[in-house]
């Protein structure tokens, strides 16, 4: 037996499952890692995979063993098998079995809905890739180059993961379902990606910020209520992928400051006291202070959308099951069953945006989002303190949860940003000043110009406050391969 | 005086609030609020299992003070306070941590003193670990092999010491020292104090990826961890403590320029540089010079190998101070011989001196350079200042 904290590299697929002496599955995923390498690399352009990438790659799943940094050629990171070491006697956490030892293997009555929660979570991992394939060619600076490239590898990591899972537990129907996440591809005719913001294509970076603060952060509350699993092998592999999702929430979050504080500070030195002259700031070469607001809250109801119904028997089946859990399950402290509780739900009626109190069961979607709400404001106020800092007179804000919903209670209704219900009509009218219209779409696209010095920033973006690794500045976090 | 802590701080500007350090510390010292990530200061350890998994390095903060930051103030803060001014002296405010326990931070600190001031880290230089493993919390680790350097007719033995680390992560960096507490007690009754010894083996181990580390050890007639250590027979377990040394570092530039003077197993930091820049960058020409003094070649660790190393690569200015019939040379004599190259790049910003070896050998090196300087009609003190202050002037000498 190999030590479960150290990386065993002597096969191809670097893992600390003992892989080795599981021949049946070691067999199946050298039988999927080809197609697996097809598809990264024709995803991602030559020049970049032939260049030296500043990487993380984990060695070990502890904290000293995870972040070992150094150049790679990205078709040479080690994609891998890391779980989370097993916790001795673990028991399950929430639901009707909480209490119980968690299962090791897959429990026949919950592998269908184990299955399709695995599938799902796997079908978001390869579509961020695609969905952010274009952005390398327009990075402004090789510090935000190299941030894609560590997202980019660790979301093939995390798909590797979850194929993992389906060939270790769920047999035939397992492999074909690792097979068809190569086979789906974001924002395609036949074979889209299965949830609905994983088919939206990121034209520009500030997207990609407000991506990865977002909706990687709704991929962050899956994680942690997945970890919460009583399925023992899910809940190490994605406690695992919790702490590097961690780079990915920072890579959003600095993102967007960053941009934020390029605007304001340009602002400043040009005088510009008002934020809504937009052309005048423009002309700065920064984006505008309400076209990054347009850009959180397109990115931030589409998150709010990946969580489903708000009241849902799905969700309460999981939970009840003991296969997902809510965020920090383990701090909650309650019975961990919610068979008597309430929940209160905010419905969206005749007579306006009621509150109505449901069984808290059904409500766990709701529960994991009004969680995801709590989280993700606090990035908004560190920008907000930044604002302030620079003298700008400016606030950013999450719209209300009713704002341009596709899915669940508000789907029906016309919802202003401040949460107030006005006419389809008057929706259309004015739904551009709430969100990014074409015409935003195409400046913030013509200041996507790539800029390769080390140490050099493009003038839309401040340079980071840290380097990564504790770098210098003008690191060279990619060495560019020159054709 | 009153007492000074360390306190362990994370910057809120910073910080995402992503709970990852939460939930890799071992003893719950670390919590939060809807606002900031904190540490509690009367429950860390400093055991650094949060340093490393932290994405935005905001952890990585510290400040000395006389009264630890209460969770409260830390809640409510937007921007980490600067380190105040503590005029009582102490250990210095906000000086870079080299170890936690007092008994190895008083070692390295007296071994740095050479340099002549606080010495700080390359700016470029990876962050270092320090500490996982304390003298009291040991590692242990396992001899893999032990080889003399010196020749059998030599009248000092210098072994080579490699040391596995099993399935134990214990991340060290170039320069950097670990603890060896030989068993048994003093005449005190006593545990000995741990020695320090500088590991001579880069990051990645002494072949790549192999999870073991390698020392440079001199036999001393009564030296109690000396003797035990080159008594070590393969298979034999050790129980290690460190890593330990935080600002005797090696830039991770590839157009810094080193110069590295030692003398005996004062060459051990400078075979791990010169073995690390041979795996990331042996590209590199005319970058790394060495000055290396003993009493005879045959004395001389590492002598065989370090003379098949090309000189473009690895310029080696060898000093002998025991050769019969020929006059005696010392590491300063073949610095000043190397003086109209050496000059100029004491003005360079991209040149990093290192001095490594015995206490006895700073009068000298620290001559020569005065006089290389004088001679160029520059100002010695004024650019060791100068180096040390931008973290590129370093002394470790026992």
């Amino acid at each position: 037996m190999s030590d479960p904290l150290s990386v065993n590299y002597d096969t191809q697929i670097p893992n600390n499952v003992d892989l080795s002496s599981d021949r049946r599955v070691l067999r199946a995923l050298e039988k999927w890692h080809p197609g697996y390498l097809n598809w990264w690399n024709q995803l991602i352009p030559e020049k970049f995979q032939k260049s030296n990438v500043y990487l993380r790659t984990a060695i070990g799943v502890d904290p000293q063993g995870w972040a070992k940094f150094d150049y790679v050629r990205m078709p040479e990171y080690r994609w891998g098998v890391l779980l989370a070491p097993q916790v001795e006697d673990r028991r399950i956490p929430c639901g009707e079995h909480a209490g119980e030892p968690a299962w090791q293997e897959v429990p026949g009555e919950y592998r269908s809905m184990l299955q399709r929660l695995v599938v799902i979570q796997g079908d978001t991992e390869p579509a961020s890739v695609e969905q952010q394939k274009h952005l390398g060619l327009t990075a402004p600076s090789l510090y935000d180059l190299r941030n894609l490239f560590q997202v980019n590898v660790e979301e093939g990591r995390h798909l590797w993961a979850m194929v993992y899972l389906l060939h270790k537990y769920f047999g035939k129907n397992g492999r074909e379902e690792a097979d068809d996440l190569l086979r789906r591809s974001s924002g395609s005719e036949e074979a889209p990606r299965m949830l609905g913001a994983f088919n939206e294509a990121t034209p520009d970076w500030l997207s990609f910020f407000m991506f990865t603060y977002f909706t990687d952060r709704d991929g962050k509350m899956q994680l942690e209520s997945l970890a919460q699993s009583g399925f023992d092998p899910l809940s190490r592999t994605c406690r695992f992928m919790i702490t590097e999702e961690a780079h990915h929430m920072f890579v959003g979050e600095t993102g967007v400051g960053r941009t934020i504080q390029a605007t304001c500070e340009a602002m400043v030195k040009a005088g510009i006291t008002d934020p809504y002259d937009i052309n005048a700031i423009r002309d700065l070469g920064v984006i505008d202070l309400p076209t990054i607001q347009k850009k959180a809250n397109l990115h931030y109801s589409l998150s709010l959308d990946l969580f489903g119904s708000e009241v849902s028997t799905n969700a309460a089946n999981a939970f009840n099951a003991g296969i997902k859990g809510r965020f920090m399950e383990a701090k909650i402290d309650d019975d961990h069953k919610l068979q008597g509780d309430q929940y209160t739900v905010r419905r969206f009626t005749k007579d306006g945006i009621v509150e109505e109190s449901v069984p808290a069961l059904s409500a766990i979607n709701l529960r994991l989002r009004d969680d995801y709400v709590k989280d993700a404001s606090g990035g908004v106020k560190r920008w907000n303190h930044m604002i302030k800092k620079t003298g700008v007179e400016f606030e950013m804000t999450l719209p209300h949860e009713g704002f341009h919903r596709q899915i669940g209670e508000f789907k029906a209704a016309s919802i202003t940003p401040e949460g107030d219900i006005i006419s389809s009509e008057e929706w259309e009218a004015r739904k551009n000043d709430w969100l990014p219209t074409t015409a935003d779409g195409d400046f913030v696209k013509s200041l996507m110009v790539p800029v390769t010095e080390p140490g050099k920033y493009a003038s839309w973006i401040a340079p980071p406050r840290m380097g990564i690794d504790n770098k210098p500045g003008d690191f060279e976090y990619v060495q560019l391969h020159m054709a | 005086m009153a007492e000074l802590i360390k306190q362990h701080l994370i910057d809120p500007e910073i910080c995402i609030r992503c709970y990852t350090c939460e939930e890799a510390c071992p003893i719950d010292a670390i919590t939060h609020n809807d606002d900031n990530v904190v540490v509690d200061a009367s429950k860390c350890d400093y055991c650094m299992a949060c340093i490393s998994p932290c994405p935005t390095g905001s952890i990585d903060n510290w400040r000395v003070v006389k009264t630890a930051y209460s969770l409260e103030e830390q809640f409510s803060w937007m921007d980490l306070p600067e380190q105040e001014e503590l005029s009582d002296g102490g250990d210095g405010a906000g000086a870079t941590i080299e170890a936690l326990d007092d008994a190895v931070h008083a070692l390295l600190a007296e071994a740095h003193q050479g340099a002549g001031g606080r010495s700080l880290a390359p700016a470029s230089a990876s962050k270092a670990s320090v500490n996982l493993f304390s003298p009291g919390k040991p590692v242990e680790a396992t001899v893999q092999g032990s080889y003399r350097l010196t020749t059998e007719e030599s009248d000092s033995e210098v072994r080579h010491i490699i040391l596995d680390l099993g399935s134990t992560v214990f991340p060290v960096l170039e320069g950097q020292s670990v603890g060896i507490n030989p068993p048994g007690i003093d005449s005190n009754g006593k545990p000995f104090v741990p020695r320090l010894y500088s590991i001579s083996s880069p990051r990645d181990g002494e072949r790549p990826n192999t999870n073991n580390l390698s020392l440079t050890v001199k036999r001393e007639e009564q030296g109690v961890c000396s003797n035990y250590v080159c008594d070590l027979q393969k298979g034999d377990k050790v129980q290690l403590s460190g890593p330990f040394g935080s600002t005797f570092l090696m830039p991770n530039d590839r157009d810094a320029k080193l110069i590295m003077v030692c003398t005996g197993t004062g060459s051990a930091p400078f075979r791990a540089f010169t073995i690390r820049r041979q795996r990331t960058s042996p590209d590199i020409s005319n970058s790394l010079m060495l000055f290396f003094g003993a009493r005879t070649p045959q004395s001389l660790p590492y002598f065989g190998p370090l003379n098949k190393m090309p000189q473009e690569f690895l310029a080696t200015h060898f000093a002998f101070s025991r050769i019969a019939d020929l006059p005696r040379v010392y590491v300063q004599d073949r610095l000043r011989q190397a003086g109209d190259e050496l000059a100029p790049m004491l003005l360079d910003a991209s040149t990093y001196i290192y001095v490594c070896g015995l206490k006895a050998m700073e009068v000298g090196v620290e001559q020569a350079f005065e006089d290389i300087a004088r001679g160029a009609g520059l100002n010695w003190q004024e650019i060791k200042n100068t180096m040390r202050e931008s973290g590129r002037y370093h002394v470790e000498t026992y």
